[in-house]
This record gives C-alpha cells, structure tokens and sequence, in this order.
C-alpha cells in the first residue's frame, strides 16, 4: 500500500470530510484518519435541525457518514486508526498511527473538540437519554419541561438563556457562588421568571428509569442534599480540544485551541487547523465544515 | 472480501462451518451506534480476506441473537471453528476490533 498522500487529514467530522471533499475534487490524493468512526462530535446528537437542506432534520450518524460517502465518491480514503504522533515541521509531513506511518505535503488538523464531563456515575450512559452538553443544539426537545444547567461560565449562561425561553422551568447549578459569565448575562438570567438558581451547588447522583428523571443536587458548605426532579440536564462546564498530540509543534492557545485565524494556516507551513479545534467564535456543524472549504482553498495554493 | 448477511437458515454453513475466522456483528437499524459500527467491520472485510465478516440484523433474526445472549448491541463476536474465542459490547475501534480476531 502506498502511504503517501498529498493531503492528510486527521479527524473525520464535518471539518475534516469537507477539507478532504474539496481537496479530493481537486485532484489531491487525500486520506482521512479517523480514531473511531465517522461524524465527530455529531454522532453524540440524535437530531441536528441546524445544518440546512435537511427540511426534517437529520440525525449525527446519517450526516458523519454521508460526508465521508460525499468524499468518498471522489476518491477521499479513510484510515481507521488512532495518531500516535506527528512530525508536522518538516515539508513532507509524517502522521504515526496505530495502523501504520502516513506522509503527506500538506495536514489539515480537524480533531475537534470534547465536551468536559462532569464525572458523575451513569453519565456516559444518559447522554442522549437526558443527559446533554449543546443546549442550542439540543433545548427544542424541551418544550414545556423542567431542565437544569450546570455551570457558570458563559455557555452556561447562554444555555439556560435559551432553555428560559422554552422549557418551563430552568435550574442553574453552579458550585459558586456567583457566575463567570459576562455582565451582560446577568441581567437577562434574573430578569427571566423561569430560572432558579442553585448557588454553591454541585450534582452528586443521576437518577434515571431508562431516561434521566432528576438529580441529587449537595450544597458545597453544609453538605445537606437534596433531590431535584428534572426532564433534562445541561452539562455547561466547558470543553477540552484534542490538541494534546501538536503541542510542542503547533502554537496553542490557554485553552489548547490550535490557534488560526479564519484562513485556517497555523504556525507552520502546510499545516492548517479547521472545526472546533481552531481559535474561533462560534463551533456549530455548519461553521466546522466552511472551515473545511477555507482550509482546501488555502491548500491548493500551498501545494502549487 | 464482502459482508454477509446472515439469517437462521445460512448461520450453520457461513459461521458455524467456516472455514475462516468469523467476525459476527449483532446490530439494528434503529441503533446509532451499531451504525458507526457498520463502515468499521466493512472495512475490515475489504482489507482482510482471511477475515469472513457477518452481520446479524436482530429484528429479523430474535432467535439467533438470544442463541448468543446478546442483551445489547451493537455485539461483536470473533469466531474460529465454530467456537466462540471473543466478544464485545459498543462501538469499538478498528485496531481493537483487529486485536480481537488476532491480527
């Protein structure tokens, strides 16, 4: 098997396939890695009704594996195999990984980013059942239900914000005793007569029949519990990008995020960062996979 | 080599009787990530022929999955002369999948 390519990507969701479907359009021998299966960080949502030109929505699986069937009728190869380690420096790229060394003139880092979790028992299990991390993504299941939020940041802020305007009731659990999020959150939170809020407050227990229905919430100072019935969870304590394996190569900023402006080029040449992996403000499917196409663009001049 | 799809009728010729290691995947339409599963154990058929690849749909094959206890799925069981030499729950990497048949 020929291991050379003229453009790797590693990470199959919507970034990644987008890059390898217009870098493959274009001629470029383009190989995807991907650690488990196609779709990122989409496979965790059962329906995305913002990604536009499905009328009924679709579901994360459907729209991973048709962006790699899309790149896939132009040739783009995935490899299912996780990256060990890369040397991104030099003008021939290698990528290390579990099935074998790839090369490549150009790498475009689409890993994405990890919802934190908050390491409470069963939350692996209720995701999906419940348990969520995107209340844009995901507060439309919740009309007319009783759902809580933990966290103080300003994601956190913003998801009971929009949960308030169609859930019933919302319940802001934070371990503070006040919010991280900007000033202008506050207003809106307290002006909003459907958020509770849960001040010094952290969640110790699931409690589930099939689906989530409540939590054991513990006062941080007294240790006193108490028991909170609710349809939904937002967990709102922030996200980890996989940048683990670029640092020391790649410039990174406080957070890990790869940093890249909206041309996508990183620190060094060849190398390009797309999706929620890169600096940027807002990590939705849509502007994950526009990323894509910018990074393609970008490359197609770079290996002229 | 390509997937098979197998039923009550062909499991005692394509599993039990085969002359190659079997890797046996229970799943279900409805099932998410029985579906990410699907490329992988593809994949894995293409890439390996001394690999026989079968899929059991458990909706249309009840008896078959309860033969193997099969209480969740997506299932993964690896085969060699009809005897079972290893077996997993959920979506599982490729090289996982590929260090359970041995390889």
């Amino acid at each position: 098997m020929d291991r050379s390519y003229d453009v790797i990507v590693i990470g199959g969701g919507p970034a990644g396939y987008t890059a390898a479907l217009y870098t493959a359009r274009s001629g470029y021998r383009t190989l995807v890695i991907e650690k488990i299966a196609p779709g990122g960080q989409m496979t965790q949502t059962t329906q995305i009704d913002n990604y536009p030109g499905f009328p009924d929505g679709v579901d994360g699986i459907t729209l991973g594996m048709q962006m790699q069937a899309g790149a896939a009728r132009f040739g783009v190869e995935t490899e299912y195999s996780e990256v060990k380690k890369v040397n991104l420096t030099g003008a021939l790229k290698e990528v290390e990984t579990t099935g074998g060394v790839f090369q490549a003139r150009a790498v475009v880092i689409a890993t994405g980013a990890a919802h934190r979790h908050l390491g409470v028992e069963g939350e692996e299990a209720l995701v999906g059942r419940g348990v969520g991390y995107c209340a844009a993504c995901d507060a439309m299941f919740y009309r007319g239900k009783t759902v809580a939020v933990v966290g103080g940041g300003n994601t956190a802020a913003a998801a009971a914000l929009v949960l308030s305007r169609i859930a019933k009731q919302v319940h802001l659990i934070h371990r503070r005793d006040s919010l991280r999020a900007t000033r202008v959150y506050h207003q809106s939170l307290e002006q909003a007569e459907n958020i509770t809020f849960h001040w010094n407050t952290t969640v110790q227990q699931f409690l589930a029949e099939q689906k989530l229905t409540g939590v054991v919430l513990e006062d941080v100072h007294t240790g006193e519990r108490q028991t909170l019935a609710v349809d939904g969870l937002f967990v709102s304590v922030g996200q980890s990008p996989e940048t683990a394996l670029f640092a020391g190569q790649l410039e990174l900023d406080a957070q890990g995020y790869i940093v890249a402006d909206e041309t996508t080029k990183t620190n060094i040449d060849g190398v390009y960062a797309v999706g929620d992996v890169r600096t940027k403000q807002l990590r939705q499917v849509i502007t994950a996979a526009a990323d894509g196409a910018v990074a393609a663009h970008q490359i197609e001049a770079y290996l002229m | 080599m390509s997937v098979i799809n197998v039923t009550t009728t062909n499991f005692q010729k394509e599993v039990m009787e085969s002359e190659k290691i079997v890797l046996l995947d229970f799943w279900a339409p409805w099932c998410g990530p029985c579906r990410m599963l699907g490329p992988i154990v593809e994949n894995i058929a293409e890439e390996y022929p001394d690999v026989k690849v079968c899929k059991v749909n458990v909706d249309e094959e009840g008896d078959l999955a309860q033969q193997f206890g099969v209480m969740s799925i997506p299932a993964v069981f690896v085969l060699e002369n009809g005897k079972i030499t290893n077996q997993s729950v959920g979506v599982k990497p490729k090289q996982q999948l590929l260090e359970m048949l041995g390889l």
